[in-house]
């Protein structure tokens, strides 16, 4: 496969000796322009790689936080084929920044994965986070991904022993996300020192960088997990900037841009210590 | 729709990968995936032990009280005027239903895999009271999902679950009923994966477990195959089940699969009509899709989001079905057809009136299938109908569509 951004990204950072911060935020919430406006402010406040959520009616492995924004987002008139056009749209100023299309198989296996490909191709979509697909399902989209040349970015959790690692990296290409806790997004951030024992562990297995995310919510947590991790990732606390400057009817009470550019910029000065705390 | 060649037989399914055909499979977060290959071998071997057959036996025998008899409707029968109806009686097996069988064997399995909590989810609350009850039982705790509106409309068996030990969490997400359940059970899961065993309460889920549930239900085919051998000396012409998530269903179809003058019917709740989208026929009116780690036919819209449907019957307010099912709707090897909210109320009531049996709302969609087509049946032939619960848990809900209050 040949480079995407997201590997020359990562190429450039570890140049940098900093980790990457990825930032998880749901697409269309709580409407198309507002979201596409967090999008652009994103790289501007210091991301380095965009995760786009596309919201699903039964997102399984999240928590109340993202359950709330892929329903805000599905209310607001968010579609698959909007979230691919969000993307298009965000390309338009930006060639650099990767982006990252992460959710749930039915949307794509209902859009046609064939079909899904080439217009998240199109879109100038990098990668792909499929949650409910391991890699016993290789065959209904990492594969074909991989041919079309978009970078199909595994989980790895702390259920993942050494016996089944090579297996679950085997077909991951762009970056390894390591899941910090057997858990659903939003839940309290696992022990760190252990955190850092995974990324290790992985680490021995790949070349790949690991990215670790499920968690980490402050800027803090970002350089402690930053210490170690190549890249960390946060969504639900950058789901949750935006909630709050919702009102009670879903209504803006301020600019959610705003409201996640000030988390983000904070999260970005904390990934930017992460080596030099290690260090010290 | 291209149909796949038929096969040789019927009853060989699924896979190594888990799949009937394009169905089933094992879609699920990398966080289970471990868990669930762990299962699989669990369930392999015990399949095998004829220690583990020996213990689910006596406890069938014993506490559950099989086997349910076949039992010949006669006033039911008169009153249709056509083919003989008999009832396959799980309304009587201990507590009310089909979902027992289910229960027993899996905590055994959960015994043989040394966990030390269960986790379920129920729509009408038969498989929250069954989980509840082999909880007690075997010494375990249990934490039971329900959707909101279902702990509202099953209010008697939200009871019998607290008073067997049970923890009840209401889930308020989407509509509140199964699926939500559902999700909710599944995050529960993936965070306590470690002591924690999944206890599915129908023939759906990820890999094994569709099949490792039939092959518990499918105790109810075959006794029904035997008996009425015994009874007529001859098979049934039909045989008629409700389809929510698949499991009485699959259950009692599995063992007459291969006997091909036997028709298959298996009836999904048709709600209020299949122009709109308050039903849950997702065989006949949705298209194939994955969730809840299988792909099977879903109710969904444009977008692949999952749509909530309806049912008058709780146990059947789910919008996908076992994927075992939708690989026999494709093979044309089952005909899987809606019955309305009123057709079903309407069977309940004269089940009750001529058989003196309350059944399941759930069941009473199936018996409503029998009294469609018993009529124009000829006086010799049979029908054999799966009675898969009784109704106790539905009067309330039944007095309200009644216009009345209890
Ligand atoms: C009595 C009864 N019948 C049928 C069902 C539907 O489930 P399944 O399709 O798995 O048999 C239920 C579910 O709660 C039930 O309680």
């Amino acid at each position: 496969m040949t480079d995407t951004r997201i590997d020359r990204r990562m190429a450039k950072l570890k140049a940098e000796g900093r980790p990457a911060l990825v930032t998880y935020f749901m697409g269309g919430d709580p409407d198309y322009a507002t979201s596409l406006s967090i999008m652009k402010a994103l790289p501007k406040a210091g991301a380095d790689i965009i995760e786009l959520g596309m919201p699903f009616s039964d997102p399984m492995a999240d928590g109340p936080a993202i359950q709330a924004a892929g329903l805000r987002a599905l209310k607001g008139g968010q579609t698959l084929v909007k979230t691919l056009a969000m993307a298009a749209d965000f390309r338009k100023g930006d060639d650099d920044t990767p982006i990252v299309l992460m959710g749930y198989y039915n949307p794509i296996y209902n859009h046609g994965v064939e079909r899904f490909l080439a217009d998240a191709k199109a879109a100038g979509v990098d990668g792909l986070i499929v949650v409910d697909l391991p890699p016993e399902m290789d065959e209904e989209l990492c594969i074909p991904a991989l041919k079309a040349g978009i970078n199909f970015i595994r989980l790895a959790t702390p259920t993942t022993d050494d016996k089944r690692l090579p297996k679950v990296l085997q077909n991951t290409s762009g970056f390894v996300y390591y899941v910090s806790m057997t858990g659903i997004t939003g839940s309290a951030l696992a022990d760190t020192a252990k955190v850092g024992e995974a990324v290790r562990r992985i680490k021995a297995h790949t070349m790949l960088p690991v990215c670790v995310g499920f968690g980490v919510k402050t800027a803090e947590q970002a350089r402690l997990i930053g210490a170690s991790a190549d890249g960390v990732v946060v969504g639900t606390a950058i789901v949750n900037a935006v909630a709050s400057v919702l009102g009670p009817k879903g209504e803006k009470v301020a600019d959610p841009a705003e409201a996640v550019a000030t988390l983000v910029g904070g999260l970005a000065q904390g990934v930017r210590q992460a080596r030099l705390a290690a260090a010290e | 729709m291209n149909k796949p060649a038929l096969p040789n037989s019927f009853r060989t399914g699924p896979n190594e990968q888990g799949m009937f055909g394009i169905f089933g499979g094992r879609f699920v977060a990398e966080t289970l995936m471990p868990l669930i290959l762990d299962l699989e071998k669990e369930w392999e071997a015990a399949k095998n032990d004829p220690a583990f057959k020996a213990e689910l036996t006596a406890l069938s025998t014993f506490y559950a009280g099989r086997p349910s008899k076949l039992y010949f409707a006669e006033g039911l029968t008169k009153h249709l005027g056509g083919a003989k109806v008999y009832f396959k009686r799980e309304d009587l097996n201990h507590t009310g239903s089909h979902k027992i069988n289910n229960c027993l064997g899996q905590i055994l399995l959960a015994k043989r895999m040394g966990k030390k909590r269960i986790i379920a989810e129920t729509g009408a609350g038969q498989h929250g009271v069954a989980s509840a009850t082999v909880s007690a039982r075997f010494g375990y705790p249990c934490v039971v999902y329900m959707g909101a509106t279902d702990v509202e409309r099953q209010k008697p068996n939200v009871f019998r679950m607290k008073l067997l030990g049970a923890e009840v969490r209401p889930v308020s997400a989407g509509h509140g009923t199964l699926k939500d359940a559902m999700n909710e059970a599944l995050r529960d899961w993936v965070t306590n994966v470690e002591d924690t065993y999944y206890l599915i309460g129908t023939a759906a889920g990820p890999h094994p477990y569709p099949e490792m549930v039939r092959d518990f239900q499918s105790v109810i085919g075959a006794e029904a195959r035997a008996q009425i051998l015994e009874q007529e000396g001859r098979l049934p012409d039909v045989i008629i089940a409700a389809v929510g998530g698949g499991s009485n269903a699959i259950g009692l179809f599995h063992p007459f699969l291969d006997d091909k003058d036997v028709k298959i019917v298996g009836v999904e709740a048709g709600g209020r009509g299949l122009d709109g989208i308050e039903h849950c026929a997702s065989m006949n009116a949705g298209r194939p899709g994955v969730l809840h780690g299988n792909r099977t036919y879903l109710l969904q819209n444009g977008d692949g989001q999952i749509l909530d449907g309806h049912s008058i019957s709780a146990g059947l307010d789910y919008p996908g079905v076992g994927p075992e099912h939708s690989w026999l709707r494709d093979s044309g090897r089952v005909d899987y057809v809606p019955i309305l909210d009123d057709e079903a109320l309407e069977a309940f009531q004269l089940c009750t009136k001529v058989e003196g049996i309350i059944p399941a709302l759930e069941s009473a969609h199936a018996i409503a299938q029998a009294m469609k087509i018993a009529p124009s049946m000829g006086k010799d032939e049979i029908v054999i109908v799966n009675l898969s619960g009784r109704g106790d848990k539905d009067v309330h809900t039944v007095a309200g569509m009644m216009g009345m209050e209890i």
